[in-house]
């Protein structure tokens, strides 16, 4: 039976999206443990805290782009989602280097 | 199933009450993508401001194993974190936050797994995986109960810290944390906890409430005879969000 997303499904009753979704799981769990490793292995530093943030980002790529399914959207709407979130960047920017100016004068 | 006639949405456009529908999304998926944009700017605010705040504090300099709780420096998260229920007294820094963050990501894939159910308009599968989503959701916030009555409370020998009391240097032992008074370090840590991990629990429990409401209606066959699942998609998009929100959560506030 088809409903108004039979676009989206092959004549396999959906197996190779369960596939495609217990794959993202295991690549995020795998991610997941990875992190746990660098937290107790690698030394505090610029380093460490590359490869926390490197890890967060592709992390919330697999979960936005497919649990989300924003990766199969239309061009507009995927773009309509990133464009704002450069604000986000910008505030982190800005208050990064103010927290750090109050450390100087504090 | 439901003798529904198929809506065969593939050839010709999907229509809103006024047009052609946007960005080949229907109306209430286009409003909770909006609505998550907008939720994304509220945590990204909490956070970022938690990075201001973190970073205006010096760090703690030297190794792990000579670091001791005091409001001079802002705590290594993984001193803060080390208790796991039912093992009382043995040092396991990050483990019960793992825990966690394994849970929320595998309701996540359960919510995915009765999305993919609900395209297939699989009744029974969508009842099971919500329910696992649902069981995932309590068992999180029970987590965080946990964590927050452990934080609360506070090691059981404390810190020891000094501050002027009307005019005059006094010495006392501080257990747990408050939003005044915390014994792992700066004041404003234990705030952003309450906040950030607060705001974020509140989400979750929303999401478990939305999760229960879509379970009740997909067991009572509602969305069977209005021919799709489209519901589930929607707070699927919420619960994938939060799980989101919590990946960074996890990265911000307990690793780095």
């Amino acid at each position: 039976m088809s409903d108004s997303h039979a676009n989206e499904h092959s004549s396999d009753g959906g197996a190779a999206q369960r596939k495609q979704i217990w794959k993202v799981f295991i690549i995020l769990s795998i991610l997941t443990a990875f992190e746990f490793l660098i937290a107790f292995t690698l030394p505090s530093g610029t380093l460490k805290v590359a490869i926390f943030v490197g890890m967060t980002i592709i992390k919330a790529f697999y979960i936005v782009g497919e649990f989300m399914h924003l990766k199969h959207e239309a061009k507009s709407l995927i773009w309509a989602i990133l464009i704002p979130c450069i604000f986000v960047v910008w505030l982190l920017l800005a208050l990064m280097l103010e927290g750090g100016s109050i450390f100087q004068l504090r | 199933m439901a003798a529904t006639t198929t809506t065969t949405g593939t050839v010709k456009p999907r229509m809103w009450m006024g047009g052609i529908e946007p960005m080949k999304a229907s109306y209430g998926k286009l409003m909770m993508w909006f609505f998550l944009i907008s939720d994304t700017f509220t945590f990204s605010a909490l956070l970022v401001s938690y990075g201001l705040v973190r970073f205006s504090f010096p760090s703690f300099v030297g190794t792990a194993k000579e670091f001791v709780f005091s409001p001079a420096y802002w705590p290594i998260p993984e001193k803060v974190y080390e208790a796991v229920p039912f093992l009382h007294g043995i040092e396991l820094p990050l483990v019960f936050v793992g825990i966690m963050t394994f849970i929320l990501i595998f309701s996540s894939v359960t919510m995915v797994l009765a999305v993919e159910a609900g395209h297939r308009m699989d009744q029974n599968s969508v009842e099971k995986y919500m329910l696992w989503t649902i069981l995932g959701g309590f068992t999180f916030l029970g987590c965080q109960a946990w964590e927050w009555a452990h934080f609360i409370h506070g090691t059981e020998s404390g810190s020891v810290v000094r501050e002027i009391v009307n005019g005059a240097w006094i010495e006392k032992t501080i257990y747990g944390a408050n939003l005044t008074e915390n014994q792992y370090g700066p004041p404003a840590f234990a705030d952003f906890f309450f906040f950030i991990t607060g705001f974020h629990g509140t989400h979750v429990f929303s999401g478990v409430i939305l999760n229960i409401l879509i379970f009740y209606r997909s067991a009572t066959g509602f969305y069977d005879r209005r021919g799709h699942y489209e519901m589930v998609e929607k707070v699927g998009l919420y619960w994938h969000f939060v799980d989101l929100v919590w990946v960074f959560v996890f990265t911000f506030f307990y690793l780095v």
